[in-house]
Parts: C-alpha cells; sequence; structure tokens
C-alpha cells in the first residue's frame, strides 16, 4: 500500500467511523467526540514535535496540559475584587520576595568563586531567609484570601478576559516550565530527562490541588465563559429558530450541535495552524537538523551542532502546543478540576497517539489523535459487552461475573498499555510512517 | 596447516561494505603470530573476523582440523580461545583477584594453579590482588586483561593491540612476558602497532593493506625486506 | 528548656518514620539500580512491580487467613510474601521475554526501553486494578505495636511517647536481612560476581564466557524479591493503595540517582536521604520548638516547611539539585 492510499484509508476510515456514531448514537455525541479528537491532535502535534522529531521522552505531559488549564482561569475568570484587597498585596510582596531571593542566589553564584565553602554557606543563608520572608507574607494573605466567600470563591480570581487569549497564555505559561526543566535536565541521560519531567507534572499538579487561593484547589473553578454561544441563547433567538425548522430537527438538539460546531470550527483552526507550522518546521533545516541529531547524537555533536541548545528549543515548542491544548481542553470543559489530571489520561494516552499514529509524522499524529480518543470513548462500552459475554453463562448474581463487570472499566489500561506495546513491537512506524527518513533507528 | 587459521576471509561489520578481501591469518601452538600494516589496513578486523566477531561472506575459521566458522565468540571461548580487546579490557569497580577468577568463569575444575600461573607471570598483580583494576596503571591493566584470558587455560591467546598507550619500558617488559607465555604451548595472536618490535618478537608475521594480505613470511624475513622496511618501518 | 522530650518528639515523628520509610525506598532504589545495572535502563515499571507483589502478598494473607494460618503477634502478609515473590518472578520473566528481549536482541536505545517500560508500568496498574480492584486494602494484622505511646510515658515518666509499630520494626528488620543477602549474593557467590562483571563491562563478561540470558533472569529474580518486599512493606506501613505507587515512583527514582544509578550502596544512602528528607520537611516543628525554646518564642504556625500535600516535591528538588551539581549520584553509580 502507498503511503498516499494510507492517508486516505485511515482519515477516510475515521470520518466513517465518527459518521456511525453519528447516525446510529447521535450526532452531538459525534461531535463531542470529534472536539476531543481535535485537541488531542493538537496535544499529539506537540509531543511529536518532542518525540518524534528529536527523540526526547517527555514524561510530564500532563503538568503542561495543566499549565494550559491555568491559563484558562487565570485570563477568563472573573476577578474578585475582595480577595485581592484581602491578600492580594502579601502575594505579590511575597513574590516579589522568591524572585528576590532567587536573584540573590544567582548573583552569588556568579560572583563567588565556585567550590568555596564561603559560597555554599551564603546561597544557604539567602535561600533560608527568603524562605522564611516569603512564608511569613504568604501565610497570612493566603488565609485572608481562602477566607472570601469560599464556598463561591476563596480565590483571587482571573483578569475576566476572553477565555481565546487563554490558548495563547496557556503556550506561553507551558513553554516557561519547560525552559526551566529543560535547563536542568536537558543534555543529561534520556532516562533523567524523563524522570525529571514526570516529577514537574506530578508537582505542577499538586500544587494546582492545593493553592486553593490561586485555583480553588479541588473545589474547581466552575463556569468559565465561553468563546461561542450558550444552547440557551440559541434556542431563544427566531434566527436560528428558522435554520431548525428548515432542516427539521429540534431546536434544543440544534442549539447543541450548533454550539459543538462552532467549538469545532475553532479547534480546526487552531490545529490547521499549528499542523502548517509543523510540517514547515520538519521540513526546513531545521527539522532536518532535529531528525539528524535524533538518529545520530554522536556524530551530530561531533559536527558541531550544539544538541542540548536544539533539544531546549524543540522542548519548549513542543510544550507550548500542549499547553495550547490543554487550555482548549478546559475551554470546553467550561470549568478547571484540578483531580482530572491524571497521568494515565494526561501522559500516557498522548504517548500512545503519538506511537499508534507515526513518531515523527504530523499527519501520523492527527489520525493518532482521532483514532486513539475514539477507542478510549469507546473502550468502556466494548470492555463493558466484552465482560457481559465471557461471563455470559454464569449466574447474574455470581460474584466473578460481578467483579469481572465492575473492573470492566479498568480495561482501559490494560488495552492502552497492550496497544502501546504491540505497536511499538510489531508495528514501530505506526499508522503514518515518518516520511523520507533517511536511516533507521 | 596452521593449529588455527583464517582462510580467504572476506567480510565485513553488520550489513556494511566489505574490509576484508581474502585475507588469511594463521597460527601455530607455541608462536607469535603478528598483524602489522598501516592504519585502517583492517588488522584488527581480521583479528575479530578470526574470533567470529563479524559476519564472513567468504572464507573460513579452523582451529586444530575444526571448522568453526558459524560459531559465535562465546562457544569459540569455549573451544579454547582468549581474547583481549584492545580498550575497555577489564571489570574495572571488580578485584584484580575477581577479574581473573571471571576469566576462568566457564570453568569446573581448581583454578588456583592458574591463578598461581598468573601471579608468577606478572607479579605486580599478586601485589595489587585485592585493589579494583580500575584503579591500576595502565600497564598494569594490560598485564590484568592478558591475565584474565589466560585464566580459561587457552589453546589460542588473541591480543589487539597490547601495547596500545603504554611506555616503552613496560611495551619490552610486556613482549617479555608474551615470549613467555608463548613458550608454555600457546598460541599467541596479535595486532600490533609498533610493527618494528612486534616483528621482532614474531615467529610469523602478516603486513595487511586494506585488508588484503600483503607480505607474509617470518618475522626476521619481514624485518629484512628491504620493500617491507621502505613502506611499513620506516625505513 | 525541654531537652529530653524534644528529643523523644523528634525520634517519634522523624527517626522512626523516616527509618522505617528510607527502608522502604533503599528495597525499591536498589531494584531500579539493579534493572539499571544489567539491562541498562531506567524501569519505569518498577512502581507497579512492587504495587504487584504487594497485591499478591495480599492475595496471599487472605487466603492464609481464610486457612486459618497466621503467625501472631506477626501480620500474616509477611507469611505472603514468599510465594508473592515466586509469583513476581514468574511475571517479570514473562514481561521480560515478550517486551524487553526483543529490543536487547536489536540493542535498542535506552529510550525505547523507557518507552516500553512506560507501556508496562500501565498494563501491570490495569492487571492490579482488574484483580484486586482500585480501593484500598487493610494489611496490617497481628499486633499494632511493638511499643506505644502511652507505654513509653509511663516508662520514662515523659510527656513525649515514642510509639514503634510492628510494621515499622518489620520493614526494618526485613530491609537489613534482604540488603544482608544482597550484598553476600554480589561479593561472595560466583552468580553474584557475574552480576557484577555484566554490569562493569558487558562486552568482556561475554567473552569471559559468562552467558548474558541467565544474568539477566537473576537479574529480574532480584527485583522480583526487592520489589515485592518493598511494596509489601509500604502496605503493610500505610495502607495498600493501588494508585500510591505511580506516586512512589518519584522518590524512588530520586533515592536510586542521588546515590548513583546502579550503585547499591548509593541506593540504600539515597533511600535515607530522600526518606528524612521528606520527614523533616514536612514536620511540624512546633512542639519541638515548644520545648527548646522559651514560652515568649512559642510560634503561633505549625513551624511546617512544607505541607505533607508536597512531599513529593522534596525528593524531586533534591533530584534537581543533585542533578546540577553532580549528576552521577553520591557514589558515582555505573555498576553493581
Amino acid at each position: 500500500m502507498t503511503y498516499q492510499s494510507r492517508v486516505y484509508l485511515s482519515f477516510g476510515s475515521m470520518a466513517a467511523l465518527l459518521l456511525i456514531v453519528g447516525f446510529f448514537q447521535s450526532w452531538s455525541v459525534a461531535f463531542a467526540i470529534l472536539n476531543l479528537c481535535l485537541i488531542s491532535s493538537v496535544m499529539v502535534l506537540g509531543v511529536n514535535m518532542q518525540w518524534g522529531y528529536a527523540g526526547l521522552f517527555n514524561a510530564g505531559v500532563m503538568g503542561f496540559a495543566a499549565m494550559g488549564g491555568v491559563a484558562a482561569v487565570l485570563v477568563s475568570a472573573p476577578p474578585v475584587q475582595e480577595a485581592w484587597q484581602a491578600g492580594g498585596a502579601g502575594i505579590v510582596l511575597s513574590f516579589a520576595i522568591a524572585i528576590a531571593t532567587a536573584v540573590a542566589v544567582g548573583v552569588v553564584h556568579w560572583k563567588m568563586k565556585s567550590g568555596d565553602l564561603a559560597k555554599f554557606a551564603v546561597i544557604t543563608a539567602i535561600i533560608v531567609i527568603g524562605f522564611v520572608l516569603y512564608r511569613m507574607n504568604l501565610d497570612p494573605a493566603v488565609e485572608a484570601i481562602e477566607a472570601v466567600e469560599p464556598a463561591k470563591t476563596g480565590f483571587l480570581g482571573g483578569l475576566g478576559l476572553p477565555i481565546l487569549f487563554s490558548w495563547a497564555v496557556g503556550g506561553l505559561l507551558a513553554a516557561g516550565v519547560a525552559w526551566i526543566i529543560g535547563k536542568i535536565a536537558l543534555g543529561l541521560r534520556s532516562d533523567y530527562f524523563a524522570i525529571a519531567t514526570l516529577g514537574i507534572s506530578e508537582i505542577i499538579v499538586a500544587i494546582l490541588k492545593n493553592e486553593d487561593w490561586l485555583t480553588r484547589g479541588v473545589k474547581n473553578v466552575n463556569g468559565l465563559p465561553r468563546p461561542v454561544p450558550y444552547e440557551i441563547d440559541v434556542q431563544q433567538s427566531p434566527f436560528y429558530q428558522g435554520i431548525a425548522d428548515q432542516l427539521g430537527v429540534s431546536i434544543v438538539e440544534f442549539s447543541s450541535i450548533y454550539v459543538k460546531l462552532c467549538y469545532s470550527a475553532l479547534f480546526l483552526v487552531v490545529l490547521l495552524v499549528i499542523f502548517y507550522l509543523s510540517e514547515k518546521a520538519l521540513k526546513a533545516p531545521w527539522g532536518r537538523m532535529m531528525r539528524a541529531i535524533r538518529d545520530n547524537e554522536v556524530s551530530a555533536n561531533a559536527m558541531g551542532k550544539h544538541v542540548t541548545g536544539r533539544h531546549l528549543q524543540v522542548f519548549i515548542l513542543g510544550s507550548a502546543v500542549i499547553g495550547i491544548a490543554g487550555a482548549m481542553l478546559t475551554t470546553i470543559d467550561g470549568q478547571f478540576t484540578p483531580a482530572s489530571y491524571q497521568p494515565l489520561r494526561f501522559t500516557f494516552l498522548v504517548w500512545v497517539m503519538v506511537i499508534v499514529g507515526g513518531s515523527g509524522n504530523n499527519l501520523g499524529s492527527v489520525i493518532g489523535g482521532f483514532v486513539i480518543w475514539f477507542f478510549w470513548i469507546e473502550a468502556e462500552p466494548i470492555g463493558l459487552w466484552m465482560m457481559d459475554l465471557i461471563t455470559s453463562g454464569m449466574a447474574p448474581e455470581n460474584a466473578l461475573r460481578l467483579h469481572l463487570i465492575e473492573s470492566a472499566s479498568h480495561m482501559r489500561l490494560i488495552m492502552m498499555g497492550a496497544i502501546l506495546l504491540l505497536v511499538l513491537r510489531f508495528s514501530a512506524k505506526g499508522i503514518l510512517p515518518e516520511q523520507d527518513r533517511q536511516s533507521h533507528r | 596447516m596452521s593449529y588455527l587459521i583464517g582462510q580467504n576471509m572476506t567480510g565485513g561489520y553488520g550489513r556494511g561494505a566489505d574490509i576484508l578481501h581474502d585475507c588469511t591469518v594463521g597460527v601455530e601452538k607455541g608462536e607469535i603470530a603478528v598483524i602489522v600494516g598501516p592504519n585502517g589496513a583492517g588488522k584488527s578486523t581480521a583479528m575479530k573476523a578470526v574470533f567470529g566477531m563479524l559476519n564472513l561472506r567468504e572464507g573460513s575459521v579452523v582451529i586444530d582440523g575444526e571448522d568453526i566458522t558459524g560459531l559465535s565468540p562465546q562457544a569459540r571461548v569455549r573451544k579454547g580461545m582468549a581474547f583481549v580487546p584492545q580498550t575497555e579490557n577489564v571489570f574495572p569497580s571488580m578485584t584484580v583477584e575477581d577479574n581473573l577468577r571471571m576469566g576462568a568463569f566457564v570453568r569446573e575444575d581448581d583454578i588456583t594453579d592458574s591463578m598461581e600461573q598468573v601471579f608468577g607471570l606478572f607479579p605486580i598483580l599478586e601485589e595489587k590482588r585485592l585493589q579494583p583494576a580500575g584503579e591500576l596503571s595502565g600497564g598494569q591493566r594490560q598485564q590484568v586483561a592478558v591475565g584474565r584470558a589466560l585464566m580459561t587455560q587457552p589453546k589460542v591467546l588473541m591480543l589487539d593491540e597490547p601495547t596500545a598507550g603504554v611506555s616503552p619500558i613496560v611495551m619490552d617488559e610486556l613482549f617479555d612476558r608474551i615470549i613467555e607465555v608463548a613458550r608454555t604451548g600457546i598460541a599467541i595472536l596479535m595486532v600490533e602497532q609498533n610493527a618494528k618490535q612486534a616483528l621482532n618478537i614474531a615467529d610469523k608475521g602478516y603486513v595487511l593493506v586494506q585488508g588484503r594480505n600483503r607480505f607474509t613470511d617470518t618475522g626476521a624475513a619481514l624485518l629484512a625486506d628491504p620493500e617491507v622496511r621502505k613502506a611499513f618501518l620506516g625505513g | 528548656m525541654d531537652l529530653l522530650n524534644a528529643l523523644v518528639a523528634l525520634a517519634n515523628y522523624i527517626l522512626v518514620p523516616g527509618i522505617a520509610y528510607g527502608s522502604q525506598l533503599a528495597l525499591g532504589a536498589l531494584g531500579v539500580t539493579v534493572v539499571y545495572g544489567i539491562l541498562r535502563f531506567s524501569n519505569f515499571a518498577h512502581g507497579e512491580t512492587m504495587s504487584a507483589g504487594a497485591m499478591f502478598a495480599i492475595l496471599f494473607m487472605w487466603l492464609f487467613q481464610s486457612l486459618g494460618i497466621t503467625i501472631a503477634p506477626l501480620p500474616t502478609i509477611v507469611l505472603g510474601l514468599i510465594p508473592a515473590i515466586l509469583c513476581m518472578i514468574v511475571y517479570l520473566l514473562i514481561t521480560d521475554r515478550f517486551v524487553y528481549r526483543y529490543y536487547r536482541e536489536q540493542k535498542a536505545k535506552p529510550v525505547i526501553f523507557l518507552v516500553a517500560s512506560t507501556g508496562l508500568m500501565f498494563l501491570t496498574n490495569g492487571i492490579i486494578r482488574f484483580i484486586i480492584g482500585p480501593d484500598e486494602q487493610r494489611v496490617s494484622d497481628g499486633a499494632r505495636f511493638v511499643m506505644k505511646a502511652r507505654e513509653f510515658k509511663q516508662l520514662t515518666g515523659l510527656n513525649e511517647g515514642l510509639a514503634i509499630k510492628t510494621s515499622q520494626l518489620i520493614t526494618v528488620l526485613a530491609a537489613v536481612a534482604i540488603v544482608v543477602a544482597l550484598f553476600w549474593f554480589l561479593e561472595k557467590t560466583k552468580s553474584g560476581k557475574s552480576m557484577r562483571a555484566y554490569s562493569d563491562n558487558e562486552n568482556l563478561a561475554l567473552l569471559s564466557g559468562i552467558n548474558p540470558d541467565r544474568v539477566v533472569m537473576i537479574a529480574w529474580t532480584l527485583t522480583a524479591i526487592l520489589a515485592t518486599v518493598a511494596g509489601a512493606l509500604y502496605g503493610l506501613d500505610k495502607g495498600y493503595k493501588p494508585f500510591t505507587y505511580l506516586q512512589l515512583l518519584l522518590p524512588v527514582f530520586a533515592s536510586a540517582i542521588v546515590g548513583g544509578l546502579g550503585s547499591p550502596i548509593g541506593a540504600i544512602v539515597g533511600g535515607f536521604v530522600i526518606a528524612f528528607s521528606e520527614v523533616t520537611i514536612t514536620y511540624a516543628f512546633k512542639k519541638v520548638i515548644k520545648y527548646l525554646a522559651p514560652d515568649a518564642w512559642a510560634p503561633e504556625g505549625l513551624v511546617q516547611l512544607l505541607s505533607t500535600d508536597y512531599k513529593f516535591a522534596v525528593s524531586f528538588v533534591i533530584l534537581v539539585v543533585v542533578l546540577i551539581v553532580m549528576p552521577t549520584g553520591i557514589f558515582k553509580g555505573k555498576s553493581l
């Protein structure tokens, strides 16, 4: 099968699957899946830059996606004036102290001779004093903020801007985190980098779960503004009622699909832009060099390529794309729920998408995002159906049968793990293999 | 026919281009055979081919009349061949004694005699027996490497540039020891960069150029050959 | 100023839990280090291997309990360890046969092993949840305490109590026994030395006739023992919850890297460094300061450097500092 026909076949089948869902389940469900597929594809494009282009194993996709979620809250949530009055100054001051401490450590680090015991002592002293001052200012401020109507707000709120801005901000925040982690862990061995990314993502999510003053923690931030109309407004508009009548569908169903279509259009624009840029970059000398480095780091190093610097670039860019996708996801959810950031859903699933789609191929990333998301959503019904089939011979109240049916939801984990291992082993190139690749492995 | 011989060997690493072309090297029991030649002549490759570390497209390796062309390097160890790589030829974090014990890993019998022999040959090793091999000097490490290989009680000892990176005094010393080993009846096949000194102790010499046999004769004859002297021994 | 009470409080809240947690981390890190030393990749599935080992130990514990076999005052799970270890050896050898062996033969890059081990991590996690469910399981039966806080107070007449849980004592004893056995194996036996040789210089080990398949098999066997004991002890100490082992991966790896990946002594030292840092930094020092400082200085807050929610951040920060300052770790890891 030629590459061209593989592309048509895979995208054709995917479209057919979505159409089947549309006709047999409901169009609303079909578009809901489509929207998440689009977001997934964007996220996969980001991971593909890191893994497919450069061979970097980012085990912390979750953390970068969460930075996008934070951006959505910080940009779009309405500001809470009382909270700002109660503790805003304290927060600002304590962060100023934190920055000053970091700067002081940096200055000492540059100015004093390294290996000096005095230097170590000075740095430790600065950190201790800085930390004490930081906590002395932060703690009462946090307490004051979290006391402001804790059931409704209890946090500083955001800027009250349109949520679409948060997509860019999410990218920037994720890029910032990537810069810090990349500076530390890139250039070391690949597993150190993987562990560092794993660690930072766990910590980001821990912060989001516990710092109530920032994002309300596990109390979630609900009711984020939308970039598209609300169903209720669509239903009440005579203009849309007319269209619905002409199409012969109920206005309720029409409004639901219309809103989802608006999201789809927005997501599609982002996907296309990022896809176009990714392809451009991949085909450009920059992308060729990146792949050359991936395939032979030693000789690239010997040729004088600055491997670590290149890796830092691609890591930051990829993370920014993941951050954008994370902000998009929080946008469509309309709420920010830190507890929903699970490594399985946000790191591992995206990895399966990259590898199944075809590492190094952007089109492959898109199809990987679509296919895997589709089956992720359908895995539970399939698993349940399978368990039902296996246990159909047993009595309805059989303990094993009940256990198996109850455990069907864990089939997802097993299935995704198995898919990753099988594809990696037997079809390492994925659905759409990387094109014009010079050397193998 | 020689005790060990690699005949008409043609081949290279993996699926890469051929490095050896119809190359033949061999050695008798109790003799020293030396492979010399310019950089990139395929000297080490020829030796690795004899040891089964690359795929031969043509040719064969025969030891004591038995064809071992198809055997893995590990299997050749059991046939009585021992190989000392040029670099990374000791277990750095293990003591000298444990290095020697690892050399005798496949043996089930008592190894104390072999250990005594190695210590007799390289007295410094007995002195440093409890020191990690990674902490020794370059020359001492080469002794550990040769000692480890001898612990397998080989019939053939293969050395890949044993004197690389050691001082001239240590080199002479090592060559003396190698002669001593050969006197015990072991066949020695080695690759050497220091062609003149090596041919001096060689019973047989192979001059390779671009993976082919260029000159083959006794060490003394090669040293005397004006053409060899001019092209390979610097006059 | 009451030095004695302060010291007892520190021992009770930092020393005792720190030693127990450190032992668990050390065993976990040893498992990571063995795999790294022999197979040369960081095994991301190790957390789940520990979890699976603990799960098997619990399943056998239930079996023994239902048969009425207990070893009171010791918890029954100790009895379940041996069959659990056997199950884990089988499981790890199966995964090696079907996952890692192929990449070994291909001489794949370490990062491919990393991705494969991540796949295995989630597969194992799924199997665990499938078998035992995602809920917490209580595993401690038998005597709960070796020494109760109240008894200690009566004995010494101090205000502060010092409690030692049975699980903590067992953890430490088991860890010491396992570590001694492991070092004896690596230093004294021929098989153990061949492992070290293989870890030191793979090619030379092959040239010496050491069988790589056997070395790999022994490595997984050791890993099964270490992981099962570590996982079961952690579950015994803190309660068994399938999802906690994923989070345990970070401190375990931090321990192994801080000590020096591939160095067994490093893994042990690293385990205690991480454990004590975590416990100390998340401990509220209010009580201790109250004993030491004059009343007027008594602090208002808890004097806790970091809330326990961020205990993983502690291992991460230590990890980052080590990566920046000395990437090879304290013991310059590389070989067993």
